[in-house]
């Protein structure tokens, strides 16, 4: 007995050393890049998006950067800040990656804030957008966007241009949160009232009893934000209620007109005014470019999710090469800062100091064009920091 | 005033809905004592089937909601041959972890033929929009929700206390050695059930696409309201799951009408008083199986 036991552990060592042998000839010319996604589950869509963009990006950029081949490892965590952790986990302890990337939402990405410190590797937001979260670790970037940002803008915007009254209506959950806040701070500092405020549950979309609550309240505007999938039961039931017909328009953060469902939303979304970092009808020649092959690859249209990921996959590229192919995770971060570059969506770059996102936000409303429904923008705030920080 | 009755009116479709989704999980959970979780995988199915016909294949919507009763029961009976009636005569446990497992299968597959987005089911015009009653807002859409739901249950609660079929089930439920020795083919009687509690839940989750979303998710975020309304109805019979589903949908609605910081709060206490009052549903039978 005693003996098997001892040939089996011999066997085990024989085979793990074997295993580490062949290890660092292949660290050598592989970066590996976990990918934490929430690719089944409420969220799925924005692990899709994000997926896509990095698959896009590799196929234009080639898989090597600076004489290194780039392997991503996609772990799927249905947005469950526990898998989250696991999967962080298995990808620094047994996959050995130089980064960690993705997060859907935020506790996902504040989930994984200590093992990126602890491991000392990059963690690269491309979803999650609370202001928090780059807070929680100096190794997290983000290339997505943070609600302050929009949230601050369409306020300012909406107090200027003649809304006087406005209701709010948003999901009861961090992001929720940030958004109302610094919507309300925004606005009423311009002068606006804010005369009614829901929050509805996350699991519930039903929202025909809070639209009946919003139209007796008779604002000027309703000030929506739901998480991206819910955007257009949202829309249906707003229309379906008549708040259109009674003169009540929506403003808010532009995930409810997320560029993924905005076309199937029908009429009603028609005139919706939202402020946002991304829309598929952004006027330059590279989003054009970046629309076209993105619909080319997968049949869609790309959302801001999809630019995020496109971002991010990019950041990590610029950041092999400026430390010449060298992973050590302090290195990068710090190649990382400060980088500035032309994206679909616009200028943007990362701010050396809270390795946060600066770009563009702009005020969009919902018109046809082509038979389809787009967001056009018309008005641009230009390189706007998250102003959930700035004030600290 | 008046909004108080639009909420009534919401309300009230909210629950005819709920009961047409949830009350085939009534007859399979009350009258076949069979605990089928994935009842809300045959919702989807209709669900789906009535958005791929009006929205890639260019039928009216109201061709297409007959379909996807026939479809979801097409797809139950098929089922219920193959795989549920083997545990018919296990333990509850079993069905529980079976029909659980069949939900996610079924989760993963739609996930991907049809992708995770939302989608809707392009409506005609006729039923969008609302229309004012004395001030009070009617909805369009919700109101073909209650004639169609309210015709289904007097239609339902019929066969199944005046038509022969109906006294057959019955029998077969009660004792089915003693109903096969009647020559009641028990077998056929619990599948042809089978797949009509299928098909009604297709047809349920056709109609509640616009109301509730439909994405692959929808089996499992929608199971604890089917769940509720029949424990709160009782199963034994299907004026029960009815009556609770109007109670329930009502009280929702009113709940995030008039107390919208109390969220979903309204439907769980709701149960537990009524749970409390009467261990068994509001028309559950004292004397246990």
């Amino acid at each position: 007995m005693f003996e098997r036991k001892q040939i089996s552990r011999t066997a085990v060592l024989a085979a793990i050393a074997g295993l580490a042998g062949l290890a660092p000839a292949k660290a050598e010319d592989t970066v590996k890049i976990g990918m934490i996604l929430p690719m089944t589950g409420g969220q799925a869509s924005t692990g899709k998006q994000i997926e896509n963009a990095i698959k896009l990006y590799m196929q234009q950029k080639g898989d090597t950067v600076a004489g290194k081949k780039i392997e991503i490892i996609v772990k799927d965590d249905a947005a469950i800040p526990d898998k989250t952790k696991t999967a962080a986990q298995e990808l620094i302890v047994n996959d050995k990656v130089s980064f960690i990337g993705g997060f859907g939402v935020t506790p996902a990405a504040l989930a994984a804030a200590p093992l990126a410190t602890q491991a000392k590797i990059p963690e690269v937001v491309m979803a999650a957008g609370t202001s928090i979260i780059t807070e929680r670790s100096p190794y997290i970037v983000r290339t997505s966007f943070t609600l302050a940002q929009s949230s601050t803008i369409i306020g300012d915007w909406a107090a200027k241009n003649g809304i006087k009254k406005v209701a709010t209506l948003t999901s009861d959950y961090a992001p929720g949160n940030d958004a109302l806040n610094f919507f309300k701070e925004h606005f009423t500092a311009g002068g606006g009232q804010v005369v009614e405020e829901v929050k509805t549950p996350l699991a519930n979309p039903d929202f025909a009893p809070f639209l009946q609550r919003m139209k007796d309240a008779k604002p000027d505007a309703i000030f929506v934000f739901v998480p991206a999938g819910q955007g257009g039961n949202f829309m249906k039931q707003y229309a379906e209620r008549g708040l259109d017909k009674a003169g009540i328009k929506v403003i808010g953060p532009g995930d409810v007109t997320d560029d993924d469902l905005l076309n199937n939303m029908g009429d009603a979304v028609l005139g919706t005014v939202t402020a946002h970092i991304y829309s598929a009808a952004h006027p330059s020649q590279m989003n054009k470019d970046f629309v076209a092959a993105y619909k080319k690859a997968f049949g869609t249209r790309p959302g801001f999710m999809a630019v995020s990921g496109y971002d991010g996959i990019h950041l990590i590229y610029e950041a092999l090469k400026k430390t010449n192919g060298d992973t050590d995770g302090t290195k990068l971060v710090e190649a990382m800062k400060g980088q500035k570059w032309e994206s679909p969506r616009g200028p943007i770059s990362i701010d050396p100091e809270t390795r946060d996102i600066i770009q563009n936000v702009y005020i969009r409303k919902v018109e046809k064009v082509d038979g389809e429904l787009y967001n056009v923008e018309f008005q641009t705030f230009e390189g706007v920091k998250d102003l959930g920080k700035t004030k600290k | 005033m008046t909004s108080i009755l639009t909420n009534l009116f919401d309300g009230v479709a909210y629950g005819m809905l709920l009961f047409v989704l949830a009350c085939g999980l009534a007859v399979t959970l009350g009258l076949m004592n069979f605990v089928n979780l994935a009842h809300g995988a045959f919702a989807m199915a209709g669900g789906y089937v009535c958005m791929l016909l009006v929205n890639q294949h260019g039928w009216p919507f109201f061709a297409a909601l007959p379909l996807a009763f026939v479809s979801a029961a097409a797809i139950g009976i098929v089922l219920e041959r193959t795989l549920y009636r083997h545990l018919y005569a296990r333990s509850h446990l079993d069905q529980v972890l079976f029909t659980i497992g069949l939900t996610f299968m079924s989760v993963a597959a739609v996930d991907y033929v049809q992708g995770s987005s939302r989608v809707f089911i392009n409506l005609p015009a006729a039923l969008e929009g609302q229309f004012d009653v004395f001030g009070v807002g009617i909805g369009r859409y919700r109101l073909m929700i209650i004639v169609i739901c309210g015709l289904l249950t007097i239609g339902l609660q019929m066969v199944l206390a005046k038509t022969r079929f109906g006294s057959r089930l019955r029998a077969a439920v009660d004792d089915p050695r003693a109903a096969s020795g009647l020559g009641i083919n028990v077998p056929q009687v619990f599948a042809f059930t089978f797949a009509f509690g299928c098909g009604l839940a297709g047809l349920g989750g056709a109609l509640s696409a616009e109301i509730l979303g439909l994405d692959p998710y929808f089996p499992l975020k929608f199971m604890i309201y089917f769940l509720i309304v029949v424990t709160v109805g009782g199963s034994s019979s299907i004026t029960g799951p009815f009556l609770a589903s109007l109670l329930l949908g009502i009280g929702d609605v009113a709940g995030k009408y008039y107390v919208p910081k109390m969220g979903p709060f309204v439907i769980y206490t709701m149960m537990i008083v009524i749970l409390i009052w009467r261990p068994n549903g509001l028309f559950g039978r004292t004397a246990a199986r």
